[in-house]
């Protein structure tokens, strides 16, 4: 397939750029974070672009959804990553969409499905439990009770989990923490009776959770895939949010890079643009480099996932990596270039800076995927 | 069948019928490089055979029109004869400057009598072709260059100096930017004219690398008389008189394609990765070097998105999409990565990769390449130069 966007897919982006810069231009973030928006999104425009088919964008249409693929959920995800716009998108329409999609029975499928592409239910993805990501590092305990499991643990870095109405958690049924083996995957209703959630004010402003599991039963109902053999699955599910991210990475890194050679082309010191200066126009030229490598292996990344999905992992680790790399690049010379203005709260660039450090620490960072490639290519 | 499904059975087979046993070793390298030429001294009678066989059928130069050499193929076709000669490991036929530079700017800006009379012969390899552009006073800057060209009525006068003509001892002909209006803005006085290096006057001089080897020379005009016409009506100048500026940057471009392009066919071989875990080892399944380890993970990680990108630009160039200045940004992204993974290779060989003779390191080889891609950063254009394409043509940065 060439690594251009169709017709289509074009035409989705224009339409969510459109949509995008009128409805949830980074002051929309502003006010959600300086009035301490209780949701940390609004609800009301999840519903519009639920309308859009945006929510069900990966869910296939005899759910109700838009059927786009996984290169239209990055198209908005990028233009998300654009105007900073928070809202459900990466953990419910991507991450619990692929999940049911790719690993849940029938029944699952039939009762979430059109939920989700209709805006009504929101899901989280609870997998890290320490600080750095690591899904075979999976401690919290999936004991059998009966026909079920009774859940025990302790997750982290959970996006959307306080606002989710369903929780996909994964647990260890058996081995110990390292391993691969033993991970299932359970869907938790988030007012189950010992799910206790501790909404963590972030860098960025977004949405994420604590979430503490204390004896919590999960019926048998409740497992998603295979008990013990959940960890390819999950690892399906996580490539699918990294590519997300990478492309919402790319989306803001494209946009500090836009404000920053704008910028440079108006600031003027020692009687002239600083943009006429051979040091900061190398240093441009250099990322717009980056900006390209990194644009070419989210793309791909983005289409293997759709026309290979299991075998797209090695694709979007470089995909995480390379954006995770040079989104910090370009959220770090936006605000240099950008002088003394560029450290004001007032002046939007920060917002990227800091929705970039925490998008590129979620599923694994630079090192981490740098390191899986490296494991891969047998050194 | 589909027609291009025939053309691609045909070509296998005849492929497999005329290309010699010997030329089916793959072998890459400058060494084995058949360059064609009056002078051209064949390696092998297999070499010989091998380029005359496709020189009939118009494949050295596949893409090229018939009546000019070429075999007048589509870009579908070219590229299944480059898939076929690749699934058979069958070495190029020929290369040359007169393939990848003279032709394709004779194609675009030659009279139709001047294509008549110069392409045939590079398409057989008769011929070799060198390019005279840089000057000891006009690299980078390329367009401030001197080398002067006086209309003398029945011939032209040039006298002047060239440097960095890859070749140039080895050469038939060469293609020249010369001054022949001086008292023209840099860019307008240029013209870009065909001389004989059999000609009277024209001498050159090797120039030893830090490689150890010499494949550009220093070339010397003095009172060299060309003709204004090689034949009749074909003229010494390709394009207009003093607008040769034109004809030089499109071959740049095209020339800054190529590097970029070539630096991405240098990662078909062995990874870096591969390459370090063979020399230093492993220890709990990771390289026993782990600083080495992490760059060479990055480098392959950044290569990797390189090629991706390498395809999307023809992609984007295929759908009408894309910015023609990204020829510059591949150019000086390949190029530094090229020499970024020669270091890496050079730091995984440790000190068995600085015999700088003998058959252990077969005279240096790995070390003579990763010095030759210091290069690779400054001939056609430096990264710098890049740098500041990129920053003019699609930053749009002021006064770039």
């Amino acid at each position: 397939m060439p690594l251009v966007l169709t017709e289509e897919q074009e035409m989705l982006r224009d339409s969510a750029r459109g949509f995008l810069d009128e409805k949830a231009p980074v002051s929309a973030l502003r006010k959600l974070r300086d009035t301490n928006d209780p949701d940390g999104f609004s609800r009301d425009l999840w519903k519009e672009m639920a309308e859009m088919g945006w929510a069900g964008i990966l869910v296939d249409e005899e759910y109700g959804g838009a059927d786009f693929g996984f290169v239209g959920a990055g198209v908005i995800a990028e233009e998300m990553g654009r105007t900073l716009t928070a809202s459900p998108f990466l953990s419910t329409s991507v991450l619990a969409a692929t999940a049911l999609k790719k690993i849940a029975g029938d029944a699952h499928k039939q009762e979430y499905l059109p939920k989700i592409a209709a805006g009504e239910t929101l899901f989280a993805l609870a997998v890290d439990e320490t600080s750095k990501h690591g899904p075979a590092k999976t401690a919290m305990a999936a004991e059998k009770a009966g026909n079920g499991f009774k859940l025990s643990g302790y997750k982290t870095f959970v996006a959307d989990g306080h606002v989710a109405d369903k929780i996909i958690v994964a647990a260890r049924s058996a081995g110990v923490p390292g391993e691969q083996d033993g991970l299932t995957l359970f869907l938790v209703d988030a007012k189950a009776k010992g799910v206790s959630v501790e909404r963590t004010m972030m860098v960025d402003s977004r949405n994420a959770a604590r979430i503490k599991f204390d004896n919590v039963e999960a019926t048998g109902d409740g497992v998603i895939g295979e008990v013990d053999g959940g960890y390819m699955a999950l690892e399906g599910v996580l490539n699918a949010g990294r590519a997300g991210l990478a492309a919402e990475m790319s989306g803001a890194a494209q946009q500090a890079f836009r404000m920053t050679t704008d910028y440079l082309k108006e600031r003027k010191q020692f009687g002239t643009e600083i943009g006429r200066f051979q040091a900061l126009q190398h240093r441009a030229a250099h990322l717009y480099s980056e900006i390209e490598l990194m644009k070419s292996a989210i793309l791909k990344a983005l289409q293997d996932l759709d026309d290979s999905y299991g075998m797209a992992g090695p694709i979007c680790a470089l995909a995480k990596a390379k954006a995770g790399e040079v989104a910090k690049l370009a959220s770090q010379e936006a605000v240099q270039m950008h002088g003394g203005i560029g450290m004001t709260d007032e002046y939007d660039i920060g917002f990227y800076m800091k929705r970039i450090r925490v998008a590129q620490e979620m599923f694994g960072d630079t090192a981490f995927h740098t390191d899986r490639l490296a494991q891969l290519r047998g050194y | 069948m589909s027609d291009l499904e025939t053309f691609r059975e045909e070509t296998k087979a005849w492929l497999l019928e005329n290309c010699p046993e010997e030329m089916r070793d793959g072998a890459g390298g400058e060494d084995n490089i058949c360059w064609g030429g009056r002078n051209w001294k064949f390696q092998s009678e297999a070499q010989k055979v091998w380029l005359e066989r496709m020189a009939e059928k118009g494949w050295t130069v596949p893409a090229w029109p018939k009546e000019y050499g070429g075999g007048g193929l589509s870009k579908e076709e070219v590229k299944i004869l480059k898939a076929e000669m690749r699934a058979i490991n069958a070495r190029s036929p020929l290369e040359s400057f007169g393939i990848w530079m003279l032709g394709p700017a004779l194609l675009k800006y030659g009279a139709h009598e001047q294509k008549m009379h110069f392409l045939p012969p590079i398409a057989r390899g008769e011929i070799r072709w060198c390019q005279g552009y840089s000057e000891p006073n006009a690299g980078s800057d390329l367009a401030s260059l001197q080398c002067k060209c006086e209309d003398k009525g029945d011939h032209w006068l040039v006298n002047g100096q060239k440097v960095w003509t890859s070749y140039a001892d080895q050469s038939d002909w060469i293609f020249v930017l010369v001054r022949t209006d001086s008292s023209a803005t840099k860019h307008n006085g240029i013209s870009f004219i065909l001389v004989d290096m059999a000609s009277e006057g024209v001498s050159t001089k090797p120039i030893k690398l830090i490689s150890g080897k010499s494949p550009f020379c220093e070339t010397f005009f003095d009172d060299v008389k060309t003709p204004k016409e090689h034949a009749p009506g074909v003229s010494a100048v390709v394009g207009e008189i003093n607008r040769g500026w034109d004809v030089a940057k499109y071959l740049l471009t095209h020339e800054r394609e190529m590097i970029s392009a070539g630096g991405g066919g240098l990662l078909g071989g062995r990874g870096i990765g591969e390459v370090a875990r063979d020399q230093i080892g492993l220890e709990d399944g990771k390289l026993a070097d782990p600083m080495l380890r992490a760059k060479i993970a990055q480098a392959e990680l950044d290569g990797w998105a390189f090629l991706l990108t390498l395809e999307r630009m023809k992609d984007e160039a295929k759908a009408g999409q894309g910015v023609g200045a990204n020829s510059s940004m591949l150019k000086y992204y390949g190029t530094e990565f090229n020499k970024r993974r020669f270091e890496l290779m050079m730091d995984a060989g440790g000190s068995d990769e600085l015999e700088w003779e003998g058959e252990r390191t077969k005279d240096g080889k790995l070390a003579r390449n990763w010095l030759r891609t210091k290069a690779n950063s400054i001939e056609g254009g430096t990264s710098e130069v890049q740098l500041n394409i990129i920053a003019k043509r699609i930053l749009e940065l002021p006064g770039a």
